[in-house]
């Protein structure tokens, strides 16, 4: 609206501060990230509070909740409360691995391939869309199963070099739209070169969509390395909040009525997941003047 | 009359307060009548476009009224609006490229179209006006894609005076077309209105020159406001506003060379409408502005039909 | 300076390239210094294009463009000669950056060397030349400026730089009446520091307002060359005489010529080879004489 162009000049301090303000402002955001911050600091300062390995076997087996158990216990007498700290650190962390990695080649291949165009793109985007029809899964469960994966870290590298196709597209697409614009022929003409272009030109005007774009990928890496922790794919070493799933599931949990055994994990993982994708709606609305609510 | 606009106020609504767009519009439109509304970016002229047809969300309607063909029209009411779309006033948008929907051949989304409003096709009249704007009949079984910008645009204006509406409002419907597109285009509308397929026409336009082939009247807005209104020739040859002397000065021609005549564009900008000045709006940049200028200047009939809003006119 | 020798674009389509349109075909004119051409077309006419190849945004199918002799180089030293505005100013800044930062890039990639005080005196002179205030416009960001601000911004940065040749794209399409004349008074004003400014636009009356020669462009070719009166004074070409009837004036009314299309002589597309009807007046018609 013309109108609106020449009469309204907003300051550009003023917009970052107005995104804050609406950031503050949005109950989802603040619900989603208030979540996630929670279980974080749970994951990061729980281990270290409650002492003892995780995986020790106790005295008391099967017990409910407790004073001395806040969560009672497994079959085995292993403390729920310390395996789910201990839990949360380790699906942390395959987020942060699975999620970073997948956004990095997301970028790389996004942006490559969006700003080059031509031969380039026709290349990456093959490989791209070959990537996104393999069922990453199939391929997961074939890649644990011959090589055995032992760590968390191991377990996000994978998920990081099989979850970044869609990324990549939509930065694609994104780059492709930024890059007919005339600032960056006008950059061209400044004497900058290729990468220049793409991180000072090109990524500054889609920094609120690579955020969302990796709190996706976050969010989507847990999801997966619970499944796979799930169906007994998971590391063979420590704890995560799928493997004690995936316990409680082998040793009859439901079966036995010992709620407390399952309960935990399944509730965190759907409660950082769903808590990753509410903030993301809420990101969308503080970065999209459209969609605030007025 | 066939249209009277009085004291129309339209704001906007925006974070840092409200935006005067319209500020207190008055004139008349008569019947078979075609009104050039110029004016620079931000002047209102969209906006009072829009206002006659549909307002926006963050629009709202404040004061003054709008009365076509002896009938208020209930501008500021969205629902209530509806019934007066398409059959009384219609309005032909500045994208046409944008205003087709791509997935539908021409055919069927004119008769969805017309379903919508609770009419019927009526082919034969349909293909008689395709031929009166130089569209062949093929048309309508393509997608608008398969269209040029000028076909699609005139493809536009056919459909939107249908139900030959009362008053049509056609808003930057040339600015994006090439010169020889654009003289089609313009030819068309003249045709509309001697076919009596709409009864009267406000043509929003930033080119003065396009506006003088094709309007019988003129009029020039600033910040919101009337300056000028006269019959086009007056406003060409004759013109008693400031803003329009110095408008018209800036125009360059086929012709006019730098080297021979250098034109002197208006120093300075608009003023913001969301703060705007007391007094005459222009008052800024005028360069025979006076003392008396710090208040408003009323719009005076100075001559039949040539309204002006200037102390010193 | 800059010259066109028999420049062919073609740009390649659908999957792998399998297909290719002719965007320029066979453009040949020369820009010295201090004159000013302008390019004049319609859409589709390839003006845009032919201005994107003399800056190094695409290159050139077939044919040659030299500037002083060497043939385009994109590069550093390149654009140290040879820059570009374009049509949309908003779209020429960067909108998450101050408009002020065009300036910084140049003093990174150019001029590293020259203290920061010496710099910014600089900047503030070419503004002045530019009739900006410094305080008005620096320190903004695109959105708290206006169009005319920002073109303006934009010929004071090809001014920091050793500048001898301007592509001015459509600059003054989206400006408004009262500013643009302006724009245009400073592009004219630019020869008389030697500059040459290639002026393209599908606005006759601005192209005839500045130009010393004009090159009119159809689908690709061009079908018309010469001294600006020359070529609208008295049009040769059907062509030419159909786009300055189209041209809505104040103090006369529509006249019409004979569309070109219906030009028994004229094939759609391919205009025949370019005739000097006079001298340095060229026209692609072979068929001159025999037209009324």
């Amino acid at each position: 609206m013309t109108t609106l162009q020449e009469t309204e000049p907003r300051e550009r301090e003023g917009v970052r501060r107005e995104a804050l303000h609406f950031a503050v402002r949005n109950g989802k955001l603040m619900a989603g990230f208030g979540i996630v911050v929670v279980l974080l600091v749970l994951g990061l300062v729980g281990p270290l509070l409650a002492g003892g390995t995780p995986n020790d076997y106790g005295t008391r087996p099967m017990s409910p909740p407790s004073a001395e158990h806040w969560l009672g216990t497994t079959t085995f007498g292993q403390d729920i409360f310390l395996q789910f700290v201990h839990g949360l650190r380790a699906t942390f962390l395959v987020g942060v691995i699975g999620g970073g990695i997948a956004a990095v080649i997301g970028m790389l291949v996004g942006f490559v391939a969006g700003y080059r165009g031509g031969a380039v793109d026709e290349v990456l985007n093959m490989l791209t869309n070959v990537i996104l029809v393999i069922p990453t899964l199939a391929v997961l469960l074939i890649i644990n199963a011959y090589l055995g994966i032992r760590s968390v870290a191991v377990q996000g590298l994978f998920i990081g070099l099989t979850q970044w196709p869609w990324a990549a597209r939509a930065i694609r697409a994104q780059t492709f739209s930024l890059r007919t614009r005339e600032f960056v022929d006008l950059a061209r003409m400044s004497g900058s070169g290729t990468w220049r272009i793409i991180s000072r030109e090109i990524a500054p005007n889609m920094s609120s969509y690579l955020f969302m774009t990796f709190i996706l990928l976050f969010g989507g890496a847990i999801l997966i390395a619970s499944s796979l922790d799930f169906i007994g794919l998971g590391p063979t070493e420590g704890v995560s909040l799928g493997l004690m799933l995936q316990n409680a599931n082998q040793w009859s949990a439901l079966q036995l009525g010992m709620w407390w055994w399952f309960v935990p994990p399944g509730a965190g993982i759907t409660a950082i997941v769903g808590a990753l994708y509410v903030a993301n709606v809420g990101l969308d609305e503080v970065f999209n003047p459209k969609l605030r609510e007025t | 009359m066939s249209l009277q606009v009085s004291e129309l106020r339209v704001y906007y609504r925006t974070l840092k307060g409200e935006v005067r767009a319209l500020d207190g519009m008055t004139f008349e439109l008569g019947d078979g009548e075609i009104l050039g509304l110029v004016g620079e970016s931000g002047c209102g002229k969209s906006t009072l476009g829009k206002s006659l047809i549909r307002m926006d969300g963050r629009m709202r309607h404040v004061g003054g009224t709008v009365v076509l063909d002896g009938q208020e029209l209930p501008i500021g009411d969205d629902r209530a609006m509806n019934d007066f779309r398409f059959r009384e006033v219609s309005l032909i948008p500045q994208y046409a490229m944008s205003a087709l929907n791509p997935t539908r051949k021409l055919r069927k989304m004119v008769t969805e179209l017309l379903r919508s409003r609770g009419s019927a096709v009526d082919t034969a009249e349909l293909e008689r006006r395709m031929d009166q704007v130089g569209l062949p009949r093929e048309v309508l079984d393509r997608y608008p894609i398969e269209l040029s910008g000028g076909m699609k645009q005139r493809m536009v204006m056919v459909i939107s005076t249908l139900l030959d509406p009362s008053l049509l409002i056609a808003d930057e419907v040339t600015s994006a077309l090439d010169v020889s597109t654009q003289k089609a285009v313009a030819r068309a509308l003249l045709g509309f209105r001697e076919s009596g397929y709409v009864k009267s026409m406000i043509f929003v336009t930033h080119d003065i020159a396009l506006t003088h082939h094709i309007a019988d009247t003129i009029m020039v807005m600033y910040a919101g406001r009337l300056a000028e209104k006269a019959p086009a020739d007056v406003i060409v040859k004759a013109p008693r506003h400031p803003y329009t002397k110095l408008l018209l000065d800036s125009l360059p021609e086929v012709g006019v060379r730098y080297a021979d005549r250098r034109l002197e564009g208006i120093p300075g900008s608009p003023p913001s409408l969301l703060d705007p000045p007391t007094g005459c709006r222009f008052r800024a940049r005028c360069p025979i502005a006076g003392d008396e200028c710090a208040q408003d200047p009323p719009v005076a009939e100075l001559a039949p039909d040539h309204h002006v809003a200037c102390w010193k006119a | 300076m800059l010259r066109l020798d028999d420049v062919t674009k073609e740009f390649r389509i659908g999957a792998f390239g399998g297909k290719s349109v002719t965007a320029v075909r066979e453009v040949s004119f020369e820009v010295v210094p201090g004159e000013v051409v302008s390019l004049i077309g319609e859409s589709g006419s390839g003006k845009s294009t032919i201005g994107r190849m003399i800056l190094g945004l695409n290159p050139v199918t077939r044919g040659s463009i030299t500037f002083d002799g060497r043939p385009v180089r994109a590069g550093k030293e390149y654009y140290r000669h040879i820059q570009g505005i374009f049509q949309d100013p908003f779209s020429s800044f960067n909108p998450v950056f101050k408009a002020d930062r065009v300036y910084n890039m140049i003093k990174e990639a150019y001029y590293p060397a020259v203290p920061r005080a010496e710099w910014a005196e600089r900047v503030e002179a070419a503004l002045r030349d530019v009739r900006l205030n410094p305080g008005q416009v620096l320190g903004k960001y695109p959105h708290q400026l206006s169009g005319g601000q920002l073109q303006r911004l934009l010929i004071a940065r090809a001014l920091l730089l050793d500048i001898k040749l301007l592509v001015a794209d459509e600059i003054t399409s989206m400006l408004d009446a009262s500013t643009r004349i302006d724009v245009l008074n400073l592009l004219a004003e630019l020869k008389a520091r030697g500059l040459g400014v290639l002026y393209i636009t599908h606005d006759l009356s601005l192209g005839t307002y500045l130009a010393e020669r004009t090159v009119v462009l159809r689908r690709g070719s061009v079908v018309e060359m010469g001294l600006t009166g020359r070529v609208f004074g008295d049009p040769l070409h059907p062509y030419t005489r159909e786009l300055l009837s189209a041209v809505p004036r104040m103090n006369q009314a529509w006249d019409d010529a004979t569309p070109v299309d219906s030009c028994v002589h004229h094939e759609r597309g391919a205009s025949g080879a370019l005739i000097e009807a006079e001298p340095g007046h060229f026209v692609a018609c072979a068929r001159l004489d025999t037209c009324p």
